[in-house]
């Protein structure tokens, strides 16, 4: 399958950007994992013929990356900090909320493929800590209680068929 | 006395859009830099003392002078890839002061004769690259950008050793963001081969000001070799956390005096004085003042400037655990050295917090540090030494503390809160 339209025109006004065609490759991984959520081995030999590379150039880029999901993930990415200054400030107890809560660990999506929980390290909001990032969105000093309310929120919004929670259109 | 070098007016409604900016006296510099040669911006910027703001604390004019002179095509890059634990500071620039940032890169381009540049920014910062994005768009539509300058974006994907100048370069080029072997040098071998000059954000946003009020003005405002006031990431256990701008005359303790203290009485245990990297300090060092110098006289670094504040019922063993695993977790694995070193830190550490290490593991903790120390492409391995060495050597009671107890004392009442949140 050739990229879509969308992705083509994207790359296009992209191209005079960089003097060589190997830099599109990662706004095209992104692009591809906008549009499908995560990114397929299908979509990078579609990556890898459009910009003349060998396989083997974009899947080592798509491994080394951690925003580049090579499976799978639910509508709604949750990804909590750790590190040190939100741990300080009680992400582990977050953690613990949002894992008790939908009944997975992090790392695991809930079964009816709506929720992922991330462990991830610093996110860059440590005044504002403990913080979460519902895919694009940033949730800053956040305690139990938001957290809680949002899920629910979160819930309610997918069940109406709200698309793009969280997602910012770049 | 506090001078206002770098947020200017972010507390102003709409600070970010050109309109408010150029109210407030913003893109003034442009006009003196007509009358200026690139030699003289870059005299103005070595007397001013500035040193980059990214964490090594080079002088920027140096940086600057590297490049050869040639009619080769040159790039600037501004790295945006903040992702430094405790560092903030970067992403409160570009969503508050976005056309300072771009002010700050058309004088370091005209200083270098660059004609196109790059914003490296982190690819989670969505909303700073959206900022970032109408900023540009509204100092092209106006005719700043596109003549002799071109600012492109750039988003990254997820690794915080992109920070790392020429992993930086690599991952613009569409590649592994893996550093690079030095030399070549970014200025003569940088993006895409050519002359490259790598700024931090904040180094950007401190340049109108120098070309505004003058070299020797900025570095009066510093002290000794570092000019200037400087952004600091104050977070952890602290009354107000937030970015402030500080002289570097202040010390440790007046900064944490500044920011409100220490919240509900407690006592001050630990410091990490720029950021994850830098080497912990003790209660008994907040004297230290927070220039480069001064820390680094204490045996630490002010990096970044990324101050994270522990308080008396921090677990410095678990702190120190948190930081390894984070450095596991990014190593990019080309050198033995950190990618082992890493991995092994990581593990001894978490044994250690959950009280079943032995006092031999000290030992080797040291051991393994002094194998990881200036044998590597970049300094990442060098820079995970700093909280492990630190910990065990100033804090050393708390490990043995978990070793004879065969467990962590700060565990017990951290449970029981925990058990009461319960949902």
């Amino acid at each position: 399958m050739p990229l879509s339209k969308n992705i083509q025109n994207k790359m296009r006004d992209l191209k005079s950007h960089f003097p060589t065609e190997q830099a599109l490759l990662i706004p095209l991984l992104h692009a591809l994992q906008e549009e499908h959520g995560w990114i397929s081995l299908e979509n990078m030999k579609e990556a890898a013929s459009f910009l003349n590379l060998p396989l083997m150039k974009v899947r080592e880029v798509v491994s080394f990356y951690t925003m580049f999901n090579q499976k799978p993930i639910g509508k709604i990415h949750l990804q909590i900090c750790t590190n040190i200054s939100c741990w300080l400030k009680g992400a582990d107890h977050l953690l613990e909320c949002a894992e008790k809560k939908l009944k997975i660990k992090s790392g695991e999506t809930t079964e009816d493929g709506k929720f992922t929980i991330s462990k991830v390290e610093c996110l860059g909001s440590c005044g504002t800590a403990p913080v979460l990032q519902m895919n694009e969105e940033y949730f800053e000093n956040l305690s139990a209680d938001h957290l809680n309310e949002l899920l629910k929120k979160w819930e309610l919004e997918l069940n109406e068929g709200k698309t793009h929670l969280g997602k910012v259109q770049l | 006395m506090n001078q206002n070098v770098l947020n200017t007016i972010a507390h102003e409604k709409n600070s970010h859009q050109l309109e408010v900016y150029k109210s407030k006296g913003g893109y003034s510099s442009l006009v003196n830099l007509i009358n200026i040669t690139p030699e003289q911006v870059i005299n103005e910027v070595k007397k001013s003392n500035l040193r980059g703001r990214g964490g090594a604390g080079f002088p920027t004019a140096k940086k600057w002078t590297f490049l050869p002179n040639d009619d080769r095509a040159r790039y600037l890059v501004c790295n945006a890839d903040e992702g430094e634990p405790g560092t903030f500071k970067d992403r409160f620039l570009m969503n508050k002061l976005p056309h300072q940032i771009i002010e700050g890169m058309i004088i370091a381009a005209y200083a270098i004769k660059s004609k196109t540049a790059y914003i490296y920014i982190r690819g989670e910062f969505v909303k700073e690259y959206k900022i970032m994005e109408q900023a540009l768009k509204e100092a092209y539509d106006a005719n700043i950008l596109g003549k002799d300058l071109n600012i492109y974006l750039y988003r990254g994907a997820g690794a915080y050793i992109c920070g790392e100048e020429t992993a930086l370069l690599n991952s613009l080029e569409g590649k592994r963001g893996e550093p690079r072997n030095k030399p070549p040098f970014p200025a003569h071998v940088g993006a895409f081969g050519m002359p490259t000059c790598v700024n931090n954000v904040e180094t950007f946003t401190s340049l109108p000001w120098i070309i505004n009020h003058g070299g020797d003005a900025f570095a009066k405002l510093g002290v000794g070799l570092s000019g200037g006031t400087r952004l600091f990431s104050v977070s952890g256990h602290i009354k107000n956390p937030g970015v402030y701008e500080l002289p570097m005359t202040f010390t440790i303790k007046q900064l944490i005096d500044h920011c409100g203290g220490i919240p509900d009485g407690k006592k001050l245990k630990a410091i990490i004085p720029g950021g994850a990297s830098a080497p912990m300090m003790t209660a008994d060092e907040i004297e230290t003042p927070l220039d480069f110098d001064s820390i680094a006289k204490a045996g630490s670094m002010a990096g970044s400037g990324a101050i994270i504040v522990m308080d008396e019922t921090t677990c410095i063993v678990e702190a120190a655990a948190r930081l390894l695993k984070f450095y596991e977790h990014e190593s990019c694995g080309q050198c033995s050295q950190c990618r082992e070193g890493s991995h092994w830190l990581a593990r001894l550490f978490d044994r250690l917090e959950k009280g079943l290490g032995n006092e031999s593991d000290l030992a080797l903790i040291e051991d393994i540090c002094s194998n990881m120390i200036g044998q590597t492409i970049c300094a990442f391995s060098e820079a995970m030494t700093g909280p492990a060495l630190s910990s065990i050597r100033k804090f050393k009671s708390e490990f043995l503390e978990h070793i004879n107890n065969k467990g962590c004392p700060h565990k017990l009442h951290l449970k029981e809160k925990e058990v009461s949140h319960v949902l």
